[in-house]
């Protein structure tokens, strides 16, 4: 282990891929050393392996209904009691962090590289392109994240598809902006200049050269911004326009529990305690990158 | 034959004419010096050449090629600009060795990573400096980093503008001599603006006086060190040069 | 021979790093009386942080101690920063390298030097603006009512350095420090600026402390002049007889710059093992 560490952090490495590694290992390194980022991390990895290993997790089927044992309180054979329905808590909420995280990588895949080569674009070229792109961003940005997203999911009709299509239609547009004034920074600057000058072509340019000075801003934002999709997303299953029952979402579960709340509290707590960890170890997590990321903590690549 | 051609130059920012009827010829092999003060558009004359200033009217031609008024990549592969300042010109998050192998990319030139290292050896860079950011760097490693990024694609001709005026004096001397030496080993043109009169009496065989936008003398270097000069102009440049003492 | 404007020793200037504690400045000492000393190193020499230590600039986590930095009597390490704030401006002043980046762009120039006069003293309108003309005038500015209106984008940047130059002298200090107060400028201004602060000193027998990288040009301006590489001062000689520099550093820098009649092949390069700094 101490002779990989060595060769990873070696500080004159002799191949390419020593070199990518040992930067992957500094900014893992770093972010180890980060507490409230640690704590980010392992939520995060929970959520992870509660999805993937969910029926190994699960101590029942999350569909099964039992109405004999309706509305059980927490207790040792229902870990944080049943519904309405008789189904088992516990095993919804495991098995609903595999929506969840559906809806949270499938709107980051969409909507982040469609803000970063949107605003870089615009950016770059400026002109006429960058009114008409910007132009777009500013109608879509002019209205409420959630607002949007229900007036999609409305027309698109309710289903988990269309929730992750609506928020991120509703997200991008704020992507966009961070790339364009980041873009805008560095557009005339000498190193995109001497770029240009040894004959690359403008996607070049933009691709390797100015994308990735977004990046790491780009991964800080998303990574912040998981929370509000998690919530987004609960938002839509609370008001019954996102995943359609029996599906295990926690927006759902909680508007189903609403009834009940003020007698049988876990109904709805139950998820509602998930959302807020999720989305807390998301915001850790963010925080974290951001401390490792930053260009201004100069120093660190 | 000419390396660089320029006849009849009259380059604009926005509707302001900032390079007036330039013409000057600057042979294969030659070094020349475009000298002037701050506003007197030598810098733009080497902006118009490698094309990142578009505005202009009359011709050149670079190894007797016209040139568009955009960047091409057949002019690029001849003609290499390095920038003032090392600290701006290199990319933050590139290594050493991205910054040298993208030019090869660029013009699809085979890599085994080879080329990469010779060329380093060639500046005088240390291989264990292949894989560090440009923030890992001093002043002058940065400056050879952005030379040997410009010789990457081979080319006959280099644009300096004011390669030494951001470092160091001690780094410069190392700087002068590594241009010097490249020169002389490989055949370079050299066209370099600068304001320091010094290093043009040691790098170059003849130089250019502009100001206001205008040539107004072109002098060998040689007659240009006993400071017989024919324009006033010049002339005061030169006494301002010596009486420092530099 | 009166007591010495500034008595400094062994000035020192720490910054904390990830590993460990570095000193930029390591145990200078020197006085300075109604005389002209230059200041002069590389980037990374400490000499910008001297400048700053002796107004109490550096920002922390930086650190400055010194067994004495005293001006005229007073104990600038004692002082707090109220104290330190009417000392500053007012009995020594400091010009900076851009005048781009040291006037505020919202203020023109003429309020901006008024501005400068009443942050120390209480002056009626009418000798303010009398005095704020006759200043730009002193540092050779030829229209000063239209230039006192102007606003510091308006101007170039020779007159901007010598509008900084006016509104620094203006509270009629004892000490100017300049830092690089003409590495932004072409050569024929540069000569221009240096030549009216040489003025000014002179004439207003003030004390002045120039750091520049350039040995040349500090030793046409300055009388006496030190050297400084990592933090040290390695040479400390007259103006006049810098050609004749003992310190193999001092004379490396020398040889390694070239000449207006260059004839040498190759210029020497320094060879920083040929003397050890402990």
């Amino acid at each position: 282990m101490a002779t990989v560490l060595h060769w990873l952090l070696d500080e004159t490495p002799t191949s390419r891929l020593q070199a990518r590694l040992g930067r992957h290992a500094r900014v893992a390194l770093a972010l180890t050393r980060n507490p409230l980022a640690v704590i980010g991390l392992i939520i995060v990895a929970l959520l992870l392996v509660s999805a993937l290993a969910a029926p190994l997790i699960a101590t029942q089927d999350p569909v099964a209904q039992d109405l004999a044992r309706r509305l059980l309180p927490p207790s040792a054979a229902h870990w944080m009691g049943t519904d309405e329905l008789g189904r088992d808590i516990w095993s919804r909420t495991v098995f609903g962090s595999r929506i969840t995280l559906t809806i949270v990588l499938l709107v980051a895949i969409i909507a982040a590289p469609l803000g970063l080569v949107v605003g870089a674009v615009a950016g770059y070229f400026g002109g006429w392109c960058d009114r008409i792109l910007m132009g777009v961003t500013d109608i879509f940005l002019s209205m409420p994240k959630l607002i949007l997203a229900l007036a999609f999911v409305a027309a698109l009709g309710p289903g988990i598809q269309n929730a992750i299509i609506a928020i991120a239609i509703a997200t991008w547009p704020s992507y966009a902006r961070i790339a364009r004034a980041e873009t805008l920074t560095v557009r005339h600057s000498e190193f995109i200049s001497a770029i240009r000058l040894q004959g690359a072509s403008a996607t070049r340019v933009i691709l390797r050269h100015i994308l990735p000075l977004c990046a790491s801003s780009m991964i800080i934002r998303v990574t912040l911004d998981m929370a509000g999709i998690i919530l987004t997303a609960a938002g839509l299953g609370f008001i019954g326009l996102g995943a359609q029952p029996p599906l295990p979402e926690w927006g759902a579960m909680i508007s189903r529990g609403r009834n009940f709340i003020l007698d049988q509290w876990w109904v709805s707590t139950m998820p509602g305690l998930a959302i807020v960890t999720v989305g807390l170890g998301f915001c850790f997590l963010g925080d974290g990158l951001r401390d490792v990321l930053d260009p201004k903590q100069a120093g660190k690549p | 034959m000419t390396a660089i051609s320029l006849r009849n130059l009259d380059i604009f920012y926005g509707a302001t004419k900032v390079v007036h009827d330039l013409t000057l010829d600057i042979a294969e092999g030659e070094s020349v010096a475009l000298v002037g003060e701050s506003g007197s558009g030598k810098s733009t004359v080497l902006k118009a050449i490698t094309g990142l200033a578009t505005n202009w009217t009359g011709a050149i031609a670079v190894e007797g090629v016209p040139r568009s008024h955009r960047i091409d990549r057949r002019c690029a592969r001849q003609c290499q600009l390095v920038f003032q300042d090392p600290y701006a010109s290199l990319h933050p998050r590139k290594t050493v060795d991205d910054a040298l192998s993208e030019p090869l990319a660029i013009h699809g030139i085979p890599d085994d990573g080879r080329r990469v290292e010779t060329t380093m050896a060639a500046v005088g860079l240390d291989a264990r400096l292949r894989f560090r950011f440009p923030h890992q760097l001093s002043g002058g490693q940065r400056q050879r980093v952005a030379i040997a990024r410009a010789l990457m694609p081979e080319p006959r001709i280099l644009l300096l503008d004011e390669p030494t005026s951001a470092l160091d004096v001690s780094v410069q001397a190392e700087i002068l001599n590594l241009l010097k030496r490249l020169r002389r080993e490989q055949g370079l043109t050299y066209l370099m603006v600068t304001h320091n009169l010094p290093v043009v009496s040691f790098l170059c065989d003849r130089l250019a006086v502009m100001q206001k936008g205008r040539i107004v003398e072109i002098a060998e270097v040689a007659r240009f060190k006993t400071g017989a000069l024919a324009s006033p102009y010049a002339r005061e440049l030169y006494a301002a040069g010596a009486s420092r003492g530099c | 021979m009166t007591a010495p404007l500034l008595d400094i020793e062994n000035l020192r200037v720490t910054f904390p790093t990830s590993t460990g504690p570095v000193d930029v400045v390591r145990g200078l000492s020197f006085a300075l009386g109604r005389e002209r000393l230059g200041i002069v190193g590389e980037s990374g020499s400490g000499k910008s942080m001297t400048g700053r230590a002796i107004l109490r600039l550096v920002r922390p986590p930086g650190r400055v101690t010194a067994d004495r930095l005293h001006f005229d009597g007073i104990d600038l390490l004692a002082q707090n920063p109220r104290r330190m704030r009417l000392i500053r401006g007012a009995r020594i002043s400091m010009v900076m390298q851009d005048p781009k980046f040291s006037l505020n762009p919202v203020m023109t120039i003429g309020a901006q030097i008024a501005e400068a006069v009443l942050t120390h003293e209480r002056v009626s309108r009418v000798d303010l603006h009398s005095r704020v003309v006759a200043m730009l005038e002193a540092v050779r500015i030829d229209d000063p009512d239209r230039v006192a209106a102007l606003y510091p984008h308006e101007v170039s940047g020779g007159m901007g350095q010598r509008v900084m130059i006016a509104m620094m002298l203006i509270p009629q200090p004892d000490v100017l420090i300049a830092d690089e107060p003409t590495s932004a400028l072409d050569g024929s201004v540069q000569a221009q600026v240096l030549d009216i602060i040489d003025e000014q000193i002179t004439s207003k027998g003030m004390g002045l402390i120039l750091i520049s990288h350039d040995l040349n040009m500090v030793a046409s301006y300055c009388e006496r002049i030190l050297v400084m590489y990592r933090g040290e001062v390695v040479e400390e000689c007259r103006a006049d007889a810098l050609a004749d520099a003992r310190h193999p550093y001092t004379r490396g820098l020398l040889a390694a710059m070239p000449h207006i009649d260059e004839t040498r092949d190759e210029l020497p390069v320094l060879d920083r093992r040929a003397w050890t700094t402990p």
